[in-house]
């Protein structure tokens, strides 16, 4: 089947099975490998990649021909002109990870989750990340590397996530 | 958290530093390399076929029907492996072997059977399913007190027709019974300390590239300990080593999921021998928590006695181990139980005695070291809920019976009653440290006032004591080879360097703490020296990460090399400074002539030099390497508490507060150790309360994926206060103990002492982990309160 997506501000169009997973499209099609699987149910948050910009979805739980006409943001899309995405410079600055397998669905959702929430409590940061597993860092360093990037967030709005080509 | 040391009051510029990981900039921006991103030429994908059952004989595999599926290039069995001689591998300590695909039977549910090579992991997986077996069904044994029976010999392939793999004890057994008689006050308990999995969240794989021209074989594995991996895979396939280069690619947390050999490496292996090209297999996470090493798994019956007034008088462990299918427990070949001896924990015992005795059942092989050093969870996890069940006997505070028995700092170096003898440790100053942080006192006149009302608040304390480190080579060998560590260090000649060790990270920051030892020692930035592991043909031998053994050996290692490098470089000072050797100091991270202070030159000068002018007669180039064989294993040391209410209810149980004070000796990087210990805090924590692997009675897995085998999430994982002692080892040269597995050791019975303390008004004792709700609310109600 024929899908035509944007993937991180670039058009893309390939011919794939119709069961081909939007994680597997993204990894083996395009090559971008910081989307990754860890689990085969759904219940571990690796695949998480930006959907139309706004909503956070596992990339292991949608087929690739379902993301036809939309936009996708992964992890090798958040950094902007050389300059890192807020929470990626977050998640650098409070440790926020360790072995870093859970690292780029981490981020996404939270890009996500921010938009929806631009000044969240810790309650709600934790609420938002209950969808991803970590095994490594027991969350506290995640959680404050979103509070930090939400403060700098809201202090200097950035644009929307879209890579350059 | 602070970082103090009254022994080292010396101005530090990298070690003691919270300096940010070096790691982190390629893996926040999706450009980690994990086995699974990489891709070869010509790659064919392995997916494995597994038993439905957990005891048959396999009667008829049929792969005609996965063959003729286009795409599909080998279908492998247990058949065609031994004709290649590697149907069977020696487990890890050599003491048994296990089956790479099954040979004649199954022994657990999800063995491994059959392997299909194909061009795609699709094609692979559809094949995979049209491989026919036939089987005949057997009476499986899912219970390590039943195999002892010897009713249903498992193993028929080993000549001792038993299910008993081993008894293994250390003490003195007639005097720890004679004092436990004599003994004024007893307490006596069954603890089970239950079969979990480490969960990584990357899986384990492979790639396997046998190169038919050059005869080289080169494998990516998912690997703690690359270089054993390395001698191995030599030793069972008679490939000389120098023909097999293992990369062990960025890992996505080991845990000690990743020590040992499964049987797709070894497939995919013989996929890419037989076929010629590149093969790769990644598990899935069902086959990671069914088929991939397991942990614990001990039935721990433990007796303690006490004088009335509370002072120690024996100690008896005596333990059930299930071992699964195959011994193939991660242990050094000299401690088929591990470290458990360190059972007598962080107190004066006059007299101890543990042992042990390990059985087949149908269950996957494993007892891996799960973020722990061989064993010494199971170990911390009995003596600590023994002290607890001993306080409430003695009707005692746990805090005052712990500090009443504590090794006192100076009985350090201590020989402990089951063979070990502690470097250093001040567990009063911690212990009292964890109590004013938690406020104590106040809780528990919180926790008096609201039993009055009927609810339910407990405090629970663990002041647990490891021994990580292994080993030293006298003692602690892996197939006979030698647990040493080793580093090399190359300085470039403008100053920069790269450094490797025989290590492997796997989320535990070494390209930064490891930058930031070598800076400190040669007074060099941390930022221009490149930290690289995994890599068999350029990295020195080392037996890998695990069992908290990186900084205690490896980390000794680059101190040692470090050193070397700076006598080197004395010698191109002596030259440049125009000095005698003799009369050259390092001073402030400088060479110095002797009392000329205004005479130095620092490190960068002299790199330079050991390229371009190193002197007459001194041998150019700033490189060393060194070998470290530790004189001892290290012992960190914690005191915990945890808070934890309990619905009287429902059974659920909330931990409000946990405090955790850690002493693992001097801290590198302070930043690292406390995400080390939020870690394995959070693993400590869902072992108590949420993670089992589970068996039907015919030895069906119960939780084969996470919406069954549970995880904790941010949601539930709680807020944790760290905080530290330190108590530098003697014996290591910056005094390091190890941090990652502490956390994990010390905390479960932290938490299970807490929910114990809050349900003592019930008259409950012990309920055995993990504390779900359901086990809780049940025993509430069975207390009939």
């Amino acid at each position: 089947m024929k899908v035509a997506l944007t993937v991180n501000g670039t058009a893309f169009e390939r011919d794939v099975e119709p069961r081909m997973l939007l994680a597997y499209f993204l990894r083996e099609e395009l090559g971008l490998t910081g989307t990754h699987v860890g689990c085969d149910t759904s219940s571990c948050g690796c695949c998480v990649v930006l959907f139309d910009g706004e909503r956070a979805v596992k990339s292991c739980t949608m087929f690739a021909v379902m993301a036809d006409g939309h936009e996708i943001t992964t992890v090798e899309g958040l950094a902007q002109g050389g300059k890192l995405h807020p929470l990626q410079q977050a998640f650098w600055d409070c440790h926020g990870l360790q072995c870093g397998f859970c690292t780029p669905g981490m981020m996404l959702t939270s890009v996500a989750f921010l938009k929806k929430n631009p000044h969240p409590s810790e309650g709600e940061i934790r609420e938002a990340l209950s969808g991803n597993l970590c095994r490594c860092t027991g969350y506290q360093n995640i959680v404050k590397a979103v509070q930090q990037a939400a403060g700098e967030l809201a202090a200097e709005p950035v644009a929307e996530p879209v890579a350059v080509s | 958290m602070s970082i103090t040391s009254d022994s080292e009051p010396k101005a530090r510029h990298s070690v003691g530093q919270s300096m940010k990981r070096k790691e982190d900039p390629r893996l926040i921006q999706g450009r980690g390399r994990f086995l699974d991103d990489i891709v070869l030429p010509n790659m064919l994908h392995l997916a494995i076929v597994h038993s439905p059952y957990a005891h048959a004989r396999i009667v008829k595999i049929d792969k005609s029907a996965a063959l003729a599926v286009p795409g599909v290039k080998a279908v492998l069995t247990g058949e065609d492996l031994t004709a290649a001689g590697l149907a069977w591998i020696p487990t890890f300590h050599g003491y048994d072997k296990q089956m790479v695909l099954a040979v004649g039977k199954v022994l657990y549910q999800y063995q491994e059977v059959a392997g299909v090579v194909a061009t795609s992991r699709e094609i692979a997986n559809d094949a995979a399913e049209l491989v026919v077996v036939e089987y005949e069904q057997l009476d499986p044994i899912v219970d390590p007190f039943v195999a002892r029976r010897d009713g249903n010999i498992l193993r028929d392939d080993r000549e001792n027709k038993t299910n008993h793999i081993y008894h293994w004890e250390v003490g003195k057994r007639a005097e720890a019974d004679a004092a436990l008689a004599s003994s004024e006050v007893k307490v006596k308990q069954r603890i089970y300390f239950q079969r979990c999995h480490p969960a990584p969240l990357e899986p384990c794989g492979a790639i396997a590239d046998m190169n038919g021209a050059s005869g080289r074989l080169t494998l990516y594995l998912t690997s703690q300990a690359p270089h054993a991996h390395r001698t191995v895979v030599s030793l069972v396939t008679g490939i000389p080593e120098d023909k097999i280069h293992v990369i062990s690619p960025d890992i996505g947390g080991g845990f000690g999921n990743k020590v040992p050999v499964y049987a797709g490496y070894v497939v995919s292996a013989v996929g890419s021998v037989v076929l010629g090209v590149p093969v790769k297999w990644v598990e899935t996470r069902t086959e990671n928590l069914t088929t991939t090493g397991f942990a614990r798994d001990y039935h721990m019956d433990v007796e303690i006695g006490a004088s009335k007034a509370g002072k120690l008088t024996a100690l008896k462990v005596t333990t059930v181990a299930d071992h699964g299918a195959f011994d193939a427990a991660a242990d050094p070949t000299k401690y088929p139980a591990g470290m458990f001896g360190v059972v007598t924990g962080s107190y004066d015992f006059p007299v101890a005695f543990t042992e042990l005795d390990a059985y087949f059942t149908n269950k996957a092989p494993g007892g891996i070291a799960y973020r722990c050093s061989f064993r010494v969870t199971e170990a911390s996890y009995a003596i600590e809920r023994g002290m607890d069940l001993l306080a409430g006997e003695l009707k005692m505070d746990p805090a005052e019976l712990r500090s009443l028995n504590f090794l006192k700092k100076e009985q350090f170096p201590y020989q402990s009653p089951l063979g070990f003898e502690y470097d250093s440790g001040d567990y009063e100053t911690t212990l009292r440290k964890a109590l004013d942080r938690i406020g104590y006192t106040d809780l528990r006149r919180e926790q008096a006032e609201r039993r009055q009302r009927g609810e339910l608040m407990g405090i629970g304390l663990s002041t647990f004591t490891e021994v990580v480190g292994a080993g030293p080579g006298r003692l602690f060998d892996i197939m006979g080879i030698k647990m040493f560590d080793s580093a090399e260090i190359r300085i470039h000649p403008t100053g920069s360097g790269i450094v490797r060790t025989g290590t492997r990270h796997q989320g535990q920051g070494h390209e930064t703490t490891w930058a930031q030892i070598v800076a400190e020692e040669l007074g060099l930035d941390p930022q221009n020296l490149r930290v690289e592991e995994g890599d068999t043909d350029t990295a020195p031998y080392g037996l890998g990460t695990y069992a908290s053994r990186s900084t205690p050996v490896a980390g000794a290692a680059l101190v040692k090399a470090a050193q070397r490098i700076r006598e080197r470089a004395r010698k191109v000072a002596a030259h440049l400074l125009e000095a005698a050797e003799d009369d050259i100091d390092w001073i402030d991270y400088k060479f110095q002539v002797k009392g000329v202070p205004g005479k130095t030159i620092g490190m960068k000068e002299i790199a330079f030099a050991a390229y371009t002018n190193p002197g007459p007669g001194n041998e150019p180039g700033l490189e060393a390497t060194y070998y470290y064989d530790p004189p001892n294993m290290t012992f960190p040391h914690g005191a915990y508490v945890a808070v934890v209410d309990v619905d009287r209810a429902t059974g659920a149980t909330k931990v409000r507060r946990f405090v955790a004070i850690d002493d693992c000796g001097t801290v590198i990087n302070p930043m690292i150790v406390e995400g080390q210990i939020h870690g394995g805090l959070t693993e400590g924590f869902a072992i108590a309360f949420m993670q089992e692997i589970t068996f039907d009675e015919n030895g069906n897995h119960l939780n084969p994926n996470f919406t069954d085998y549970l995880l904790p999430t941010s949601l539930e994982t709680p807020a944790w206060e760290t905080g530290n002692t330190v108590t530098p080892s003697p014996h290591h040269p910056i005094g390091a103990k190890g941090v990652g597995e502490s956390p994990n050791v010390g905390s479960p019975a932290a938490f299970v002492n807490a929910v114990m303390d809050a349900l003592a008004p019930l008259g409950i004792k012990h309920i055995d982990m993990p504390l779900t709700r359901e086990k809780v609310w049940r025993a509430i109600r069975d207390s009939g309160a």
